[in-house]
Protein backbone atom coordinates (compact mmCIF):
# COMPACT_ATOMS: atom_id res chain seq x y z
CA UNK A 1 0.00 0.00 0.00
CA UNK A 2 2.65 2.28 1.03
CA UNK A 3 4.64 1.64 -1.92
CA UNK A 4 1.47 2.10 -4.00
CA UNK A 5 1.17 5.59 -3.06
CA UNK A 6 4.52 6.27 -3.52
CA UNK A 7 4.57 5.28 -6.79
CA UNK A 8 0.82 6.83 -7.81
CA UNK A 9 2.63 10.43 -6.05
CA UNK A 10 5.80 10.04 -7.82
CA UNK A 11 3.77 9.40 -11.21
CA UNK A 12 1.77 12.70 -10.41
CA UNK A 13 5.01 14.80 -9.52
CA UNK A 14 6.44 13.29 -12.97
CA UNK A 15 3.03 14.40 -15.07
CA UNK A 16 2.96 17.60 -13.15
CA UNK A 17 6.65 18.56 -14.43
CA UNK A 18 5.94 17.33 -17.99
CA UNK A 19 2.92 19.25 -18.12
CA UNK A 20 4.72 22.26 -17.70
CA UNK A 21 7.56 22.03 -19.54
CA UNK A 22 6.97 19.73 -22.30
CA UNK A 23 8.78 21.55 -25.16
CA UNK A 24 11.81 24.01 -24.82
CA UNK A 25 11.02 27.11 -26.03
CA UNK A 26 13.03 26.91 -29.02
CA UNK A 27 10.89 23.95 -30.13
CA UNK A 28 7.43 25.39 -28.98
CA UNK A 29 8.22 28.55 -31.18
CA UNK A 30 9.74 26.62 -34.17
CA UNK A 31 6.56 24.08 -33.76
CA UNK A 32 4.06 26.62 -33.68
CA UNK A 33 5.36 29.36 -36.18
CA UNK A 34 5.55 25.90 -38.25
CA UNK A 35 1.97 25.36 -37.67
CA UNK A 36 0.80 28.99 -38.08
CA UNK A 37 2.49 29.13 -41.96
CA UNK A 38 0.54 25.84 -42.89
CA UNK A 39 -2.84 26.72 -41.39
CA UNK A 40 -3.11 29.60 -43.80
CA UNK A 41 -2.02 27.58 -47.25
CA UNK A 42 -5.32 28.99 -49.26
CA UNK A 43 -4.78 32.67 -47.67
CA UNK A 44 -3.81 35.67 -49.29
CA UNK A 45 -0.37 35.04 -50.10
CA UNK A 46 1.34 38.39 -49.17
CA UNK A 47 -1.14 38.92 -46.37
CA UNK A 48 0.37 35.54 -45.10
CA UNK A 49 4.17 36.60 -45.37
CA UNK A 50 3.27 39.82 -43.47
CA UNK A 51 1.47 38.09 -40.98
CA UNK A 52 4.49 34.74 -40.88
CA UNK A 53 7.13 37.49 -40.73
CA UNK A 54 7.02 38.96 -37.47
CA UNK A 55 8.92 42.79 -37.30
CA UNK A 56 10.82 42.75 -33.41
CA UNK A 57 8.43 44.85 -31.38
CA UNK A 58 5.48 42.23 -32.50
CA UNK A 59 8.17 39.43 -31.40
CA UNK A 60 9.25 40.99 -28.41
CA UNK A 61 5.80 41.81 -27.40
CA UNK A 62 4.47 38.25 -27.82
CA UNK A 63 7.21 36.82 -25.81
CA UNK A 64 6.09 38.95 -22.88
CA UNK A 65 2.14 38.66 -23.07
CA UNK A 66 1.88 39.97 -18.90
CA UNK A 67 4.47 42.98 -19.27
CA UNK A 68 7.60 43.66 -21.08
CA UNK A 69 10.51 44.14 -19.18
CA UNK A 70 11.44 47.39 -18.34
CA UNK A 71 14.38 47.33 -20.38
CA UNK A 72 12.89 45.79 -23.74
CA UNK A 73 10.25 48.27 -23.55
CA UNK A 74 12.61 51.42 -23.86
CA UNK A 75 14.39 49.63 -27.00
CA UNK A 76 11.15 49.44 -28.71
CA UNK A 77 9.80 52.72 -28.13
CA UNK A 78 13.03 54.61 -28.93
CA UNK A 79 13.26 52.27 -32.25
CA UNK A 80 9.65 52.86 -32.68
CA UNK A 81 9.78 57.06 -31.70
CA UNK A 82 12.36 57.14 -34.80
CA UNK A 83 9.48 56.35 -37.33
CA UNK A 84 7.40 58.55 -36.67
CA UNK A 85 7.23 61.26 -39.58
CA UNK A 86 5.54 64.38 -38.86
CA UNK A 87 4.00 67.02 -41.36
CA UNK A 88 6.84 68.60 -43.25
CA UNK A 89 4.21 71.80 -43.15
CA UNK A 90 4.38 71.41 -39.60
CA UNK A 91 0.58 71.91 -39.26
CA UNK A 92 -0.75 68.94 -37.49
CA UNK A 93 -4.76 69.77 -37.36
CA UNK A 94 -7.01 68.21 -40.36
CA UNK A 95 -10.67 68.49 -40.13
CA UNK A 96 -12.25 66.74 -37.64
CA UNK A 97 -15.40 66.48 -39.54
CA UNK A 98 -13.24 64.22 -41.54
CA UNK A 99 -11.77 62.29 -38.80
CA UNK A 100 -14.92 61.56 -37.26
CA UNK A 101 -15.65 59.61 -40.43
CA UNK A 102 -12.74 57.58 -39.75
CA UNK A 103 -13.13 57.00 -36.07
CA UNK A 104 -16.09 55.40 -37.59
CA UNK A 105 -15.30 53.54 -40.38
CA UNK A 106 -13.52 49.87 -39.78
CA UNK A 107 -12.86 49.49 -43.90
CA UNK A 108 -9.72 48.04 -44.78
CA UNK A 109 -7.11 45.11 -44.85
CA UNK A 110 -9.11 41.84 -44.12
CA UNK A 111 -9.28 39.54 -47.38
CA UNK A 112 -12.75 40.20 -48.17
CA UNK A 113 -11.25 44.32 -48.29
CA UNK A 114 -7.92 44.40 -49.03
CA UNK A 115 -7.63 47.94 -50.04
CA UNK A 116 -8.35 50.27 -53.10
CA UNK A 117 -6.50 53.37 -54.37
CA UNK A 118 -10.13 54.87 -54.53
CA UNK A 119 -11.30 54.08 -51.11
CA UNK A 120 -8.93 55.17 -47.99
CA UNK A 121 -8.73 52.38 -44.99
CA UNK A 122 -10.75 53.51 -41.75
CA UNK A 123 -9.10 53.59 -38.81
CA UNK A 124 -11.87 52.68 -36.32
CA UNK A 125 -11.27 54.48 -33.49
CA UNK A 126 -14.66 53.62 -32.10
CA UNK A 127 -14.18 50.27 -31.82
CA UNK A 128 -12.12 50.53 -28.79
CA UNK A 129 -12.16 54.39 -27.51
CA UNK A 130 -14.95 56.40 -26.29
CA UNK A 131 -15.12 59.97 -28.27
CA UNK A 132 -17.57 62.16 -29.23
CA UNK A 133 -20.91 61.89 -26.52
CA UNK A 134 -23.49 61.34 -29.25
CA UNK A 135 -22.21 57.72 -30.20
CA UNK A 136 -22.99 55.10 -27.24
CA UNK A 137 -21.69 52.52 -29.44
CA UNK A 138 -18.17 52.58 -28.42
CA UNK A 139 -15.81 49.50 -27.17
CA UNK A 140 -13.72 49.95 -24.37
CA UNK A 141 -10.32 48.06 -24.88
CA UNK A 142 -8.71 51.32 -25.01
CA UNK A 143 -9.79 55.01 -22.68
CA UNK A 144 -12.49 57.23 -23.08
CA UNK A 145 -11.09 59.54 -25.40
CA UNK A 146 -13.89 62.27 -24.61
CA UNK A 147 -13.08 65.96 -23.56
CA UNK A 148 -9.48 64.76 -24.35
CA UNK A 149 -8.61 68.38 -25.77
CA UNK A 150 -10.31 70.04 -23.06
CA UNK A 151 -8.84 68.11 -20.80
CA UNK A 152 -5.53 68.20 -21.38
CA UNK A 153 -5.08 72.03 -23.25
CA UNK A 154 -5.11 72.76 -26.77
CA UNK A 155 -1.46 73.20 -27.50
CA UNK A 156 1.59 72.31 -29.77
CA UNK A 157 3.17 69.54 -27.65
CA UNK A 158 -0.34 67.88 -26.87
CA UNK A 159 -1.15 68.10 -30.70
CA UNK A 160 2.37 66.57 -31.19
CA UNK A 161 1.59 63.81 -28.67
CA UNK A 162 -1.18 62.73 -30.51
CA UNK A 163 -0.24 62.79 -34.00
CA UNK A 164 2.68 60.54 -32.36
CA UNK A 165 0.31 58.23 -30.54
CA UNK A 166 -1.76 57.62 -33.84
CA UNK A 167 1.13 57.24 -36.00
CA UNK A 168 3.11 54.76 -33.89
CA UNK A 169 1.78 53.63 -30.22
CA UNK A 170 4.21 51.83 -29.73
CA UNK A 171 6.70 54.61 -29.01
CA UNK A 172 5.20 55.68 -26.17
CA UNK A 173 3.61 52.73 -24.96
CA UNK A 174 5.67 49.89 -26.02
CA UNK A 175 3.36 46.88 -25.81
CA UNK A 176 0.48 48.93 -26.49
CA UNK A 177 -2.76 47.29 -27.78
CA UNK A 178 -3.30 49.87 -30.67
CA UNK A 179 -2.16 49.73 -34.26
CA UNK A 180 0.29 51.87 -35.65
CA UNK A 181 -1.69 53.36 -37.91
CA UNK A 182 1.14 55.51 -40.01
CA UNK A 183 3.63 53.50 -39.52
CA UNK A 184 1.99 50.29 -41.22
CA UNK A 185 0.53 52.57 -43.98
CA UNK A 186 -3.17 52.08 -42.55
CA UNK A 187 -3.97 55.69 -42.21
CA UNK A 188 -2.47 58.61 -44.76
CA UNK A 189 -0.65 61.92 -43.30
CA UNK A 190 -3.95 63.69 -43.77
CA UNK A 191 -5.86 61.08 -42.59
CA UNK A 192 -4.23 60.99 -39.34
CA UNK A 193 -4.57 64.72 -39.56
CA UNK A 194 -7.82 64.31 -39.51
CA UNK A 195 -8.10 62.41 -36.47
CA UNK A 196 -5.84 64.66 -34.60
CA UNK A 197 -8.54 67.50 -35.06
CA UNK A 198 -11.29 64.87 -33.80
CA UNK A 199 -9.18 64.96 -30.55
CA UNK A 200 -8.11 68.56 -30.31
CA UNK A 201 -10.02 70.90 -32.31
CA UNK A 202 -12.08 73.06 -29.82
CA UNK A 203 -15.31 72.68 -32.17
CA UNK A 204 -14.93 68.91 -32.05
CA UNK A 205 -17.90 66.85 -30.60
CA UNK A 206 -15.35 65.51 -28.76
CA UNK A 207 -14.73 68.82 -26.53
CA UNK A 208 -18.19 69.81 -26.16
CA UNK B 1 -41.90 29.85 -31.71
CA UNK B 2 -42.91 32.14 -33.37
CA UNK B 3 -44.58 34.37 -30.55
CA UNK B 4 -41.03 34.08 -29.38
CA UNK B 5 -39.74 35.14 -32.68
CA UNK B 6 -41.92 38.21 -32.18
CA UNK B 7 -40.98 39.08 -29.19
CA UNK B 8 -37.50 38.67 -30.08
CA UNK B 9 -37.67 41.09 -33.04
CA UNK B 10 -39.05 43.79 -30.83
CA UNK B 11 -36.21 43.48 -28.46
CA UNK B 12 -33.61 43.74 -31.74
CA UNK B 13 -35.56 46.71 -32.49
CA UNK B 14 -35.53 47.72 -29.20
CA UNK B 15 -32.10 46.88 -28.89
CA UNK B 16 -30.80 49.07 -31.79
CA UNK B 17 -32.72 52.30 -31.00
CA UNK B 18 -32.46 52.19 -27.31
CA UNK B 19 -29.06 53.76 -27.54
CA UNK B 20 -30.31 56.86 -28.23
CA UNK B 21 -32.23 57.61 -25.43
CA UNK B 22 -30.82 55.47 -22.68
CA UNK B 23 -27.59 54.69 -20.87
CA UNK B 24 -25.08 52.35 -21.56
CA UNK B 25 -26.69 49.79 -18.65
CA UNK B 26 -29.49 49.83 -19.63
CA UNK B 27 -28.50 49.01 -24.06
CA UNK B 28 -26.43 46.20 -22.25
CA UNK B 29 -29.53 44.74 -20.43
CA UNK B 30 -31.90 44.90 -23.41
CA UNK B 31 -29.57 43.30 -25.46
CA UNK B 32 -29.86 40.49 -22.80
CA UNK B 33 -33.24 40.48 -22.67
CA UNK B 34 -33.46 39.67 -26.31
CA UNK B 35 -30.42 36.76 -25.96
CA UNK B 36 -32.81 35.02 -23.12
CA UNK B 37 -36.20 35.46 -25.70
CA UNK B 38 -34.58 33.91 -28.34
CA UNK B 39 -32.90 31.20 -26.21
CA UNK B 40 -36.54 29.53 -26.06
CA UNK B 41 -36.59 28.90 -30.11
CA UNK B 42 -33.36 28.57 -31.15
CA UNK B 43 -33.42 28.18 -35.13
CA UNK B 44 -29.88 25.95 -34.45
CA UNK B 45 -32.92 22.90 -33.86
CA UNK B 46 -33.52 22.73 -37.42
CA UNK B 47 -29.52 22.44 -37.89
CA UNK B 48 -29.28 19.56 -35.53
CA UNK B 49 -31.96 17.84 -36.58
CA UNK B 50 -30.48 17.83 -40.07
CA UNK B 51 -27.22 16.80 -38.77
CA UNK B 52 -29.14 13.71 -37.45
CA UNK B 53 -30.38 12.74 -41.04
CA UNK B 54 -27.05 12.88 -42.05
CA UNK B 55 -25.16 10.97 -39.54
CA UNK B 56 -27.59 8.33 -40.13
CA UNK B 57 -27.86 8.42 -43.91
CA UNK B 58 -25.84 6.27 -45.94
CA UNK B 59 -23.36 8.72 -48.41
CA UNK B 60 -20.54 8.85 -49.89
CA UNK B 61 -18.72 6.65 -52.42
CA UNK B 62 -19.04 3.55 -50.39
CA UNK B 63 -22.62 3.99 -49.28
CA UNK B 64 -22.51 4.13 -45.47
CA UNK B 65 -23.71 6.15 -42.91
CA UNK B 66 -21.38 7.80 -40.14
CA UNK B 67 -22.49 5.84 -37.46
CA UNK B 68 -19.71 3.74 -36.77
CA UNK B 69 -17.53 6.86 -36.64
CA UNK B 70 -15.42 6.63 -33.04
CA UNK B 71 -15.55 10.40 -32.11
CA UNK B 72 -13.75 9.50 -29.27
CA UNK B 73 -16.13 7.10 -27.07
CA UNK B 74 -16.06 4.47 -29.20
CA UNK B 75 -17.27 3.37 -32.36
CA UNK B 76 -20.86 5.08 -32.85
CA UNK B 77 -20.55 6.88 -29.24
CA UNK B 78 -22.26 10.32 -29.99
CA UNK B 79 -23.70 11.19 -26.93
CA UNK B 80 -21.05 12.80 -24.82
CA UNK B 81 -18.47 12.78 -26.79
CA UNK B 82 -18.45 16.53 -27.67
CA UNK B 83 -17.60 16.71 -23.77
CA UNK B 84 -14.32 14.99 -24.33
CA UNK B 85 -13.00 17.13 -27.83
CA UNK B 86 -10.28 17.71 -28.70
CA UNK B 87 -8.52 14.81 -27.84
CA UNK B 88 -5.58 13.04 -28.94
CA UNK B 89 -6.92 9.91 -31.91
CA UNK B 90 -4.51 7.02 -32.18
CA UNK B 91 -5.58 6.12 -35.48
CA UNK B 92 -4.46 9.34 -37.00
CA UNK B 93 -1.92 10.59 -34.70
CA UNK B 94 -3.18 13.94 -33.82
CA UNK B 95 -5.49 16.04 -31.94
CA UNK B 96 -8.76 16.45 -33.11
CA UNK B 97 -12.15 18.68 -32.84
CA UNK B 98 -15.27 17.31 -33.63
CA UNK B 99 -14.85 19.04 -37.01
CA UNK B 100 -11.62 17.63 -38.27
CA UNK B 101 -12.51 13.72 -36.73
CA UNK B 102 -15.96 14.02 -38.33
CA UNK B 103 -13.64 15.15 -42.09
CA UNK B 104 -11.98 11.58 -40.83
CA UNK B 105 -14.85 9.45 -40.30
CA UNK B 106 -16.20 10.90 -44.09
CA UNK B 107 -13.06 9.90 -45.53
CA UNK B 108 -12.24 6.55 -43.67
CA UNK B 109 -15.93 5.43 -43.37
CA UNK B 110 -17.57 7.26 -46.35
CA UNK B 111 -14.89 7.37 -48.72
CA UNK B 112 -15.04 10.98 -49.42
CA UNK B 113 -11.80 12.37 -50.55
CA UNK B 114 -10.15 14.45 -47.59
CA UNK B 115 -10.33 17.85 -49.95
CA UNK B 116 -14.20 16.91 -50.80
CA UNK B 117 -15.16 16.28 -46.91
CA UNK B 118 -13.70 19.87 -46.51
CA UNK B 119 -15.07 21.76 -48.77
CA UNK B 120 -18.09 23.75 -47.66
CA UNK B 121 -17.37 23.83 -44.13
CA UNK B 122 -19.12 27.52 -43.64
CA UNK B 123 -22.17 28.15 -45.30
CA UNK B 124 -23.43 30.79 -47.34
CA UNK B 125 -26.38 32.37 -48.59
CA UNK B 126 -28.50 30.03 -50.62
CA UNK B 127 -25.99 26.77 -49.83
CA UNK B 128 -25.58 24.81 -46.62
CA UNK B 129 -22.99 23.11 -45.08
CA UNK B 130 -23.69 19.76 -43.72
CA UNK B 131 -20.45 20.35 -41.46
CA UNK B 132 -22.65 22.65 -39.68
CA UNK B 133 -25.66 20.28 -39.25
CA UNK B 134 -23.27 17.35 -38.11
CA UNK B 135 -21.07 19.71 -36.16
CA UNK B 136 -24.71 20.97 -34.27
CA UNK B 137 -25.65 17.49 -34.43
CA UNK B 138 -23.07 16.18 -32.18
CA UNK B 139 -22.64 18.61 -30.16
CA UNK B 140 -26.50 18.69 -29.15
CA UNK B 141 -25.58 15.36 -28.02
CA UNK B 142 -23.18 17.06 -24.81
CA UNK B 143 -25.82 19.73 -23.99
CA UNK B 144 -26.01 19.62 -20.48
CA UNK B 145 -22.49 17.49 -19.47
CA UNK B 146 -19.61 19.08 -18.04
CA UNK B 147 -17.39 19.78 -20.59
CA UNK B 148 -14.13 17.13 -19.95
CA UNK B 149 -11.31 17.98 -23.01
CA UNK B 150 -8.72 15.33 -21.59
CA UNK B 151 -5.17 17.49 -22.25
CA UNK B 152 -3.16 14.47 -20.47
CA UNK B 153 -1.94 12.79 -23.69
CA UNK B 154 1.70 14.27 -24.39
CA UNK B 155 0.50 15.54 -27.75
CA UNK B 156 -2.61 17.22 -26.01
CA UNK B 157 -0.14 19.08 -24.14
CA UNK B 158 2.02 19.78 -27.05
CA UNK B 159 -0.91 21.21 -28.34
CA UNK B 160 -1.87 23.51 -25.37
CA UNK B 161 1.67 24.66 -25.21
CA UNK B 162 1.49 25.93 -28.78
CA UNK B 163 -2.02 27.11 -28.66
CA UNK B 164 -0.45 29.33 -25.78
CA UNK B 165 2.19 30.60 -28.23
CA UNK B 166 -0.55 30.77 -30.89
CA UNK B 167 -3.03 32.82 -28.30
CA UNK B 168 -0.18 35.54 -27.54
CA UNK B 169 1.45 35.82 -30.84
CA UNK B 170 0.79 39.45 -32.49
CA UNK B 171 1.06 39.58 -36.55
CA UNK B 172 -0.13 41.81 -39.40
CA UNK B 173 -0.66 45.06 -40.11
CA UNK B 174 -2.52 45.89 -37.01
CA UNK B 175 -0.42 44.13 -34.64
CA UNK B 176 -3.22 41.63 -33.02
CA UNK B 177 -3.04 38.50 -31.19
CA UNK B 178 -5.92 36.81 -30.02
CA UNK B 179 -5.28 38.03 -26.43
CA UNK B 180 -5.67 41.55 -27.49
CA UNK B 181 -9.34 41.40 -27.32
CA UNK B 182 -9.49 38.39 -24.91
CA UNK B 183 -6.92 38.47 -22.30
CA UNK B 184 -8.97 41.33 -19.91
CA UNK B 185 -12.58 40.91 -18.47
CA UNK B 186 -14.92 43.40 -18.55
CA UNK B 187 -13.79 45.29 -22.14
CA UNK B 188 -15.89 45.54 -25.40
CA UNK B 189 -15.38 46.51 -29.19
CA UNK B 190 -18.14 48.74 -30.05
CA UNK B 191 -21.06 47.14 -28.01
CA UNK B 192 -19.89 43.72 -28.20
CA UNK B 193 -18.82 42.26 -24.98
CA UNK B 194 -15.36 39.98 -24.64
CA UNK B 195 -14.60 37.14 -22.85
CA UNK B 196 -11.41 36.96 -21.18
CA UNK B 197 -10.97 33.45 -22.56
CA UNK B 198 -8.28 32.64 -20.18
CA UNK B 199 -10.48 33.42 -16.86
CA UNK B 200 -12.03 29.97 -16.45
CA UNK B 201 -15.79 31.52 -15.52
CA UNK B 202 -15.80 33.40 -18.27
CA UNK B 203 -14.17 30.35 -20.69
CA UNK B 204 -16.52 27.78 -19.30
CA UNK B 205 -19.73 29.98 -20.08
CA UNK B 206 -18.38 31.01 -24.07
CA UNK B 207 -16.31 28.40 -25.24
CA UNK B 208 -19.08 25.32 -24.53
CA UNK B 209 -21.39 27.50 -26.32
CA UNK B 210 -20.06 27.18 -30.02
CA UNK B 211 -21.48 25.90 -32.18
CA UNK B 212 -24.05 28.50 -31.80
CA UNK B 213 -26.71 29.89 -34.35
CA UNK B 214 -25.95 33.49 -35.36
CA UNK B 215 -28.71 35.59 -36.00
CA UNK B 216 -26.76 38.44 -37.69
CA UNK B 217 -25.64 35.59 -40.43
CA UNK B 218 -28.41 33.53 -40.67
CA UNK B 219 -26.87 30.37 -39.92
CA UNK B 220 -25.28 28.10 -37.32
CA UNK B 221 -21.38 28.42 -37.05
CA UNK B 222 -19.18 26.05 -35.54
CA UNK B 223 -16.12 26.83 -33.60
CA UNK B 224 -14.25 26.64 -36.75
CA UNK B 225 -15.80 29.35 -38.43
CA UNK B 226 -15.60 31.58 -34.98
CA UNK B 227 -11.55 31.42 -35.20
CA UNK B 228 -11.49 32.01 -38.90
CA UNK B 229 -13.86 35.12 -38.38
CA UNK B 230 -11.07 35.93 -35.54
CA UNK B 231 -8.62 35.69 -37.74
CA UNK B 232 -9.97 37.74 -40.45
CA UNK B 233 -10.64 40.75 -38.02
CA UNK B 234 -7.04 40.36 -36.75
CA UNK B 235 -6.55 41.60 -40.65
CA UNK B 236 -4.82 37.52 -40.42
CA UNK B 237 -5.13 35.27 -43.87
CA UNK B 238 -7.69 32.89 -44.22
CA UNK B 239 -7.17 29.84 -41.91
CA UNK B 240 -7.70 26.73 -43.24
CA UNK B 241 -10.68 24.35 -42.35
CA UNK B 242 -9.80 22.05 -39.61
CA UNK B 243 -6.21 23.22 -39.68
CA UNK B 244 -3.77 22.29 -36.88
CA UNK B 245 -3.51 25.74 -35.82
CA UNK B 246 -7.02 25.76 -35.22
CA UNK B 247 -7.23 22.48 -33.20
CA UNK B 248 -4.39 23.93 -31.02
CA UNK B 249 -6.29 27.25 -30.02
CA UNK B 250 -9.21 25.01 -29.43
CA UNK B 251 -7.08 22.97 -26.64
CA UNK B 252 -6.01 26.21 -25.20
CA UNK B 253 -9.18 27.50 -24.79
CA UNK B 254 -10.47 23.93 -23.60
CA UNK B 255 -8.29 23.95 -20.29
CA UNK B 256 -9.81 26.86 -19.62
CA UNK B 257 -13.41 26.04 -20.20
CA UNK B 258 -13.25 22.64 -19.21
CA UNK B 259 -15.91 22.18 -16.10
CA UNK B 260 -18.12 24.81 -17.89
CA UNK B 261 -21.71 23.30 -19.09
CA UNK B 262 -22.13 22.21 -22.90
CA UNK B 263 -24.70 24.34 -24.19
CA UNK B 264 -24.23 24.16 -27.67
CA UNK B 265 -25.57 25.04 -29.75
CA UNK B 266 -26.37 28.68 -28.52
CA UNK B 267 -27.62 31.11 -29.37
CA UNK B 268 -25.88 34.52 -30.58
CA UNK B 269 -26.06 38.07 -31.91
Amino acid sequence: MKTTMLAVAGLTIMAGCAATTQLTENERQTRAEAMLKAGFSKGNKAMAERVVQQDETQALCSKYPESVPEAIASRIQESQQATIRYPASGNLMGDWRQGEKIAQDGWGMRFTDMGSPNRPMGGNCYACHQLAPDELSYGTLGPSLYQFGKARGYTDEVRRYVYGKVYNAKATNACSNMPRFGHNGILTEQQIKDVVALLMDPASPVNR
Amino acid sequence: MSSTMRAAVAAVVLACTAPIVLAQGSTEKGIEQYRQALKEGNPAELWEARGEDLWKRKRGPKNVSLEQCDLGQGPGVVRGAYAHLPRYFADTDKVQDAESRLVTCMVTLQGFKEEDAKKNPFSAPGRHSDMEALTSYVAAESKGMKLNAPLAHPKEREAFELGDYLFHRRAGPHDYSCSTCHAESGKRIRLQELPALTDPGEAQKVFTTWPAYRVSQGSVRTMQHRLYDCYWQMRHPQLDFASDTATALMVYMAKFANGGEVHAPALKR
